[in-house]
């Protein structure tokens, strides 16, 4: 057995256990010698001690102390290579069966090529169609499947990054209980003696425990273990609840419904809350149809009008052509305010200020010339009432229907999750369970305290659990609910073992696997079947039975198919015609003015946490505020001036001043990052961090939100709150200088005014009335030399390939999808916290952020910055050994064999894309992540220097394809990693030189610009000018002219 | 004796070149003896203890930037380029008083410099050592670095000739080669010297091989002549061109605060700025301690003094043009530039830079203080700072906020960049003070041309041909005594 394969934590009941028997005081030897080396006093004893026994755990390129020279975790990395030396087994995966050669290559596999299948990523229950690269067996790279509702080809972050979680050696590799290694077998013979001995009480003390489930067969199953214990109960909880809009549908309509959105035919769209662009089913497919309807090319001159009303600046309130920055308890007033205006009787509105009515009216107004053909959408943050008043409007408006499409539940099993949870709490507290199975989720972690009916004290899910005999938990990772589960089941990550699942329209979507568990690791569909007695099916027979009972005759075709599309063909749900219920607002409170409050928010890169340990996740820049590795309070400019919490006074450090917040009698301290756009008096913080035991990327990074949050009030804390400014200040990890990203005069350095940058022109806007009287209108200012001036010929690019790419400013959303998807498609490196505060992120794909117009609600612009690919290109002349240079396709190409590293072309490179392995941040060592890299990308060593390169990988895939077929490359036969990322299809790439390339088409589009044309680089990336479409109601001035207007 | 010197002199107010008192062979003795004594002054292992203390930290800092890379430093993206560049452009800088101390001095026959060229040049030896340290150890790879000159290889790879970095090689490579030789043969007469006045038998047979069998003769004279002034005016050009260079390197990227015409004449006079102010700060000391203030008078100090005042007026000169032009061009990036250099968040290295660079220095218009040692001690260590200063501003404050605010972004050294620049000061002085204690560091030959005894009396010598002269049977006096 290797070391991977032991437990790499004695869990805390473990602990617990040994230290009734272990006299007390007196511990082993081998602990007594390595506490000696002990650095960090405060870890957990007995963590630090596994992970010293097993060092072969600790993850060396995920692990930022890695780089730190007098790291704890330098030390293990060494310890690690010794034991290797020593002979020990390394941590290779050798099949137990024997191996047979290819003796004749399969069919349709030629080595060295990667092939694609269909499948789907599973989050928060629902599924999003994928393509996943495989290489020789080994998934590589997640692409959209092109076909698939949910993904139209798009994707989010979590998709790009759900590749390195699989690979994660952190992830759990063995049955355990009480923390030491068991079989399969061992826990299947437990397992159903602790079942059998609840078939007299008919289930009675069986509780099942899930995440949101939308899988039809694993639904099936947990469905027929209910009818063998009718008593049995299955609870469904996770952070990501979506409770409000669950329960606001059946407050408006009396029943379930799964809500879709029709955003490519809303010419209005008023967003209460709701960052559809970014969360939430669908989000992928809402960005493209949303975007579809802003897309100013081929001549169109229209777009959409979105109004956002939001308690936190998100990248959905980023591309609003109006946003009211609000309070989160006051959207529900505005929600009747502008329910009122449209004729809806919702209630009184609390009191609004004159800014926020002026809003709600201008929304009102023009949702009302839009019947039909608006949408107004609440955020999934917000209580049922705000739901129930959207869906209320949109019925009066007609909107219902025809934009807002109803469906029958797309989830197997729609609760009230926070009263579900609670339920299950309150049962364990009262001794009525017996044995608990949990699947997937983390309760210990992440759900709420309730309070007890008989005692009236709080009691968290943790204190409950322990009074349950039998805890089985399953889970990716051996993380706090495993602890203190008597079995933790390694679960199946989706990659590698078969499911199904609904997409946010209800589209079933296969999960085919693409890799055997690389850990050991059961799904929750061969729990299941153990639990009824069919424990030797696999989970490949459970989907595909439940399949062949629904599909009937023409079962093997149609299931073929299926698997090839990745989701069954038709399946979406109907539209239902659905009524309002008469009273339906006979439920509604009055709207309580609130005076601080808390608002939470799920990560916009580690989710509820359970990305914690993905390094790629961790490292991708937060949309907005640009923190990597960690979790803040943001809190607006006034209310940080109030508090004394401005970073001000050092503006060049991300260092920011801690705030403390008291929630009744929970308190936290957290670091302050003041954010221009947010309301005033609230403050936003990010679930997801402070893990106990989240692996080696994850752990005790960030603050544990989750203590500040009460059952009632799970996202909007809105009583007994109060902020005050805490002690001490704390260093987050900024990609992006806080102070640099303004063109108002945000920062204190007056001196950095907005002028200064609005005349570089890097960021071209303007309003869409302007657009439309002269679409050239947004250059204005702006100087490109022409390329006659200069007395050296030009170097002849028209013949042959001439690759370029446009970036539409107006569809890019800031998600950072192609940020990731770069980082898997090239290997990049992860360099961790301290490497980014010094300011060696490594991303070759940025996302810049530029916020324009005052502290108070600045409009935000996202420009994504990579390799600009200058035919003049600065970098090129200046390295001394000819390690980049231009290709005659315009490529400027980078040699890392010869880099020598000198960083010069870095230095002179105006647009500062180019990243250098200033160590060495590649891994070379940990062996499962050799297998997650693109075998067609290098991995670079220290000392050289890095850029983006276009994908040359993939433009040299085609170009040998299509001279094998003796023909040219096709107009969107390339397509470049970030740009089939793209959600909203922003990026193009392809041959400038064929003038019917979309490429070559978006280059003559007026809003067509270079970014920083004045220094003559001709950069072969071009961007193409934002434009909003502001109401003149509301001060049409908002988003005109270049950004002269600072 | 003295009366004859005294008679010889013309009139003078200023300070002698050579203090009273000395004929050839007490001139020899003195500089020899520092040499062939036998023991180390106290004071010399104490001082050396500490810089060799230096020298070894520069020795473990190395071994750690190329076991763990560059990434020990602070720079970043977008400052490529800090401590490291910075140092080396202020050694080169530094190492620029040597040779036109010994070069551009002799071509025009400044004979008061004949005291202190020989420090100089050793001194610019040892700055230039330290310099080729940073560019070499500066690249990720450093064990290519090799890469960067055009060697015939199998890979048909040329290096690139359009990059300053490039240029830079040659420059610097040629210049550390001519100096070398020029400290050297200027040393041959010297070595033989001492092999000479050598008591034991290491000491001669060690200076005897260095002497290259030089016996005085009269065509080794002549050899010897002619060659040291060939190589004085090769080195010449050398001193303009190596470091405008160094100045292309920079002048020849876009960004602003780099991309300026007027760097080369404006990085030359620093150079030389920088280096008699390392002259004075090591010579003050020194000449106290040797006891030799008589070979290094106080007229020295005052013309060196001069040549700063000029230099640095030159200097302050470039950085009004700086901002002239920034004024001038009407370029947002320029004009930027110089915004945040004087204004910016490291905006009081600027005024720094200009309180040592520019203000200081005038001091020295004051006659008064152009003699007060400790003045003149004090205001070299300022232009050193400030020349240090000058390189930082250049460079950091240039990189740190380009064309791309979304990148804009602080450059914070660590320790490991203050352990490699104090290591090279550390190794610089114990590179001095081996010198001082095993090299003649004032050359005794030429210093015998500025003694009376030198200036020969045509007449005097016929009448010694003759054998009738006042002297009598007195050969003439030799070199070697």
């Amino acid at each position: 057995m290797s070391n991977r394969d032991k437990n790499n934590e004695i869990s805390p009941i473990r602990e617990e256990i040994s230290r009734q028997i272990r006299s007390n005081g007196v511990t082993r030897k081998g602990r007594e010698f390595w506490r000696s080396l002990e650095e960090l006093a405060d870890t957990d004893k007995f963590r630090d001690y596994l992970h010293r026994e097993f060092p072969a755990l600790n993850a060396p390129e995920t692990d930022p102390g890695m780089l730190d020279p007098n790291g704890r975790r330098n030390f293990l990395k060494l310890m690690s290579a010794s034991l290797a030396f020593a002979g020990l087994t390394a941590c290779t995966r050798q099949p137990d069966e024997k191996i047979v050669p290819y003796v004749k290559t399969p069919d349709g596999i030629v080595p060295g090529k990667p092939q694609f299948y269909a499948t789907s990523m599973v989050h928060g229950g629902v599924a999003t169609g994928l393509l996943v690269e495989s290489h020789q067996g080994r998934p590589t790279k997640v692409e959209g499947n092109p076909e698939h509702p949910a993904s139209l080809g798009g994707t989010d972050v979590f998709a790009q990054a759900s590749v390195l979680q699989l690979y994660d050696p952190d992830r759990s590799q063995a049955v355990l209980y009480l923390g030491d290694p068991r079989t399969w077998g061992d826990f299947l013979g437990e397992f159903r003696s602790a079942i059998d001995g609840q078939r007299t009480k008919q289930g009675s003390g069986f509780r099942i425990l899930t995440e949101n489930v939308t899988s039809p067969s694993l639904a099936a199953q947990i469905r027929r273990l209910q009818t063998e214990f009718p008593q049995a109960k299955w609870h469904t909880y996770e952070p990501d609840s979506r409770d409000g809009a669950r329960m606001g549908v059946r407050m408006a309509f009396g029943e379930f419904l799964n809500v879709v959105y029709q955003f490519d035919k809303a010419d209005v769209v008023l967003s209460l809350d709701a960052n559809f662009l970014a969360e939430g089913p669908g989000s992928i497919r809402y960005a493209r149809d949303f975007i579809s309807k802003r897309r100013l090319t081929g001549g169109s001159k229209d777009m959409n009008r979105f109004y956002c009303a939001e308690s936190t600046l998100t990248i959905t309130g980023a591309k609003a052509d109006h946003r009211l920055p609000i309070k989160a308890s006051q959207i529900e007033s505005v929600a009747r305010e502008v329910a009122s205006q449209l004729g809806v009787s919702a209630g009184a509105p609390g009191a609004l200020s004159a800014e926020a009515k002026k809003f709600a009216a201008a929304a009102a107004k023009d949702l009302k010339g839009a019947s039909g053909k608006g949408i107004v959408i609440a955020g999934e943050h917000q209580p049922a009432s705000v739901h129930a008043i959207a869906h209320a409007i949109n019925s009066a408006l007609g909107n219902a229907g025809a934009t807002v499409v109803y469906t029958d539940p797309i989830e197997a099993n729609p609760v009230d999750q926070a009263e579900s949870i609670a339920e299950l709490i309150r049962d364990m507290n009262a001794e009525r369970v017996d044995l608990l199975v949990i699947i997937g989720a983390n309760p210990v972690y992440n759900a709420p305290a309730v309070k007890d009916p008989r005692s009236g004290r709080e009691v968290s899910f943790l204190d409950a659990m322990k009074k349950v005999a039998t805890r089985v938990h399953m889970g990716l990772y051996n993380d706090e609910t495993a602890a203190w589960s008597q079995w933790h089941i390694p679960q199946t990550h989706f990659l590698e073992a078969w499911d199904d699942a609904r997409a946010y329209d209800g589209t079933v979507s296969i999960v085919q696997p693409l890799i055997l568990p690389l850990y050991n690791g059961k799904s929750a569909h061969e729990l299941m079947a153990a639990a009824v007695n069919e424990a030797g099916k696999t989970a490949y027979d459970i989907v595909r039975d439940h399949w062949k009972a629904q599909m009937g005759a023409e079962f093997e075709q149609t299931w073929k198919q299926s698997l090839h599309d990745g989701m069954v063909a038709g399946s979406a749900l109907p539209a239902k015609t659905v009524a309002l219920k008469a009273d339906w607002a006979s439920g509604l409170a009055p709207v309580k003015a609130a005076k601080q409050e808390i608002v939470f928010r799920l990560d916009p890169t580690v989710h509820d946490g359970r990305f914690a340990n993905n390094s790629w996740l961790q490292e991708t820049p937060k949309p907005i505020n640009k923190i990597t590795w960690d979790n803040f309070a943001i809190v607006s400019p006034k209310t940080a001036s109030d508090l004394g919490l401005a970073t001000n006074e050092e503006p060049y450090h991300a260092t920011a001043k801690m705030v403390r917040l008291v929630h009744g009698n929970r308190d936290l301290s957290m670091p302050a990052w003041v954010q221009p756009g947010q309301p005033d008096d609230t403050i936003t913080v990010y679930l997801g961090y402070g893990r106990e035991r989240a692996g080696n990327v994850g752990s005790k990074l960030g603050f544990n939100t989750y203590n500040l949050r009460t059952a009632g009030s799970p996202w909007i804390a809105a009583e007994n709150v109060k902020f005050e400014a805490g002690e001490g200040t704390y260093q987050l990890a900024s990609t992006q200088e806080h102070f640099s990203i303004d063109t108002s005069g945000i920062d204190s350095d007056a001196f950095i005014a907005g002028d200064d940058l609005a005349a570089r022109h890097i960021v071209r806007t303007g309003g869409l009335d302007e657009y439309r009287k002269d679409p050239k209108s947004v250059h204005h200012g702006a100087h490109t030399p022409g390329k006659e001036l200069t007395i050296y010929p030009g170097w002849d690019y028209s013949q042959g390939y001439a690759w370029g790419m446009t970036i539409d400013m107006n569809a890019c959303i800031g998600c950072n999808a192609c940020v990731v998807a770069c980082q898997s498609e090239n290997n990049i490196a992860v360099v961790g916290k301290e490497m980014v505060i010094r300011g060696r992120i490594m991303h070759w794909l940025r996302i810049d952020t530029y916020f324009k117009g005052g502290t108070v609600n600045p409009e935000v612009y996202f420009q994504p910055m990579m390799c600009q690919h200058c035919e003049n290109a600065p970098c090129e002349v200046v390295c001394p050994v000819n390690a980049t240079v231009h290709d005659a396709e315009g490529l400027n190409v980078q040699v890392y064999n010869r880099c020598v590293g000198t960083r010069y072309c870095s230095n002179n490179c105006p647009y500062k894309v180019r990243r250098f392995n200033y160590l060495l941040y590649g891994d070379w060592e940990t062996p499962s992540l050799k297998n997650l890299r693109n075998p067609e990308v290098t991995v670079r060593s220290r000392g050289v220097m890095e850029k983006c390169t276009f994908c040359v990988q993939r433009i040299m895939g085609a170009k040998i394809e299509a001279e094998k077929q003796d023909r040219k490359v096709r107009d969107g036969e390339v397509m470049t990693a970030c740009q089939t990322a793209c959600p909203t299809e922003a990026i193009v790439f392809g041959d400038i030189n064929d003038p019917k390339s979309r490429v070559a088409e978006l280059k003559n589009e007026p809003r067509n610009y270079e970014v920083l044309a004045d220094l003559n680089t001709r950069p072969r990336a071009s961007y193409l000018a934002a434009i909003r479409n502001s109401n003149p109601d509301l001060g049409g001035s908002k988003g005109h002219g270049s950004n002269h207007q600072g | 004796m003295a009366a004859e010197i005294e008679k010889n002199e013309h009139i003078d107010t200023r300070p002698p070149v050579i203090g009273p008192g000395h004929n050839f062979a007490s001139l020899t003795q003195k500089i020899v003896d520092i040499v062939l004594m036998r023991g180390f002054k106290k004071g010399w292992i104490f001082g050396f203890a500490i810089v060799f203390l230096g020298a070894l930290m520069l020795f473990n800092t190395i071994a750690y930037l190329v076991l763990k890379g560059v990434g020990i430093w602070g720079n970043n993206i977008p400052v490529g380029w800090a401590f490291d560049i910075i140092n080396f452009v202020w050694w080169i800088g530094i190492g620029h008083a040597g040779t036109l101390i010994s070069a551009i001095l002799l071509l025009l026959r400044q004979s008061w410099r004949n005291s202190i060229n020989r420090f100089a040049e050793a001194m610019t030896l040892f700055a230039v050592a330290c310099a080729g340290l940073f560019p070499a150890l500066h690249t990720g790879r450093p064990w290519v670095d090799y890469w960067l000159f055009p060697y015939p290889n199998t890979m048909g790879m040329w290096p690139n000739f359009r990059s300053p970095l490039m240029w830079d090689v040659f420059a610097v490579s040629t210049y550390a080669t001519v100096s070398l030789l020029f400290w050297f043969m200027g040393l041959i007469p010297d070595f033989a010297t001492l092999r000479d006045k050598a008591k034991n038998k290491v000491q001669k047979s060690i200076y005897g091989m260095l002497a290259m069998g030089w016996r005085g003769d009269a065509r080794h004279w002549h050899r010897y002549e002619s060659a040291y002034l060939l190589l004085a005016g090769l080195s010449t050009p050398l001193v303009l061109s190596v470091h405008t260079i160094v100045s292309f390197d920079f002048s020849v990227g876009i960004i602003p605060g780099w991309h300026a015409t007027i760097f080369p004449p404006y990085f030359v006079a620093g150079a030389i700025y920088a280096g008699f102010a390392m002259v004075l700060t090591l010579a003050i000391p020194v000449r106290k301690f040797y006891n030799i203030e008589d070979f290094i008078t106080l007229r020295h100090i005052r013309n060196m003094c001069k040549v700063m005042l000029a230099t640095g007026l030159i200097v302050g000169y470039g950085y009004l043009m700086e901002l002239f032009m920034s004024w001038y061009s009407g370029n947002t990036y320029e004009m930027f530039m110089m915004k945040n250099r004087i204004f910016g968040p490291y905006g009081f290295m600027y005024w720094l830079l200009i309180l040592c660079n520019v203000l200081v220095p005038q001091l020295l218009w004051v006659k008064k203080y152009r003699d007060n040692l400790l003045v003149v001690f004090i205001v070299s260590m300022f232009i050193n700072v400030g020349m240090w200063l000058e390189r930082f501003v250049i460079i950091v404050m240039s990189l740190n906020r380009d064309f791309s605010p979304a990148s804009w972004r602080m450059y914070y050294p660590t320790i490991f960049d203050f352990t490699m620049f104090f290591g090279t000061i550390g190794f610089f002085l114990t590179c001095m003070f081996l010198f001082i204690r095993f090299v003649p560091m004032i050359p005794i030959f030429e210093m015998k041309t500025l003694l009376p005894e030198a200036k020969v009396d045509e007449k005097k010598v016929e009448q010694l041909a003759e054998g009738r002269g006042p002297l009598g049977a007195t050969p003439l006096p030799q070199f070697g005594d």
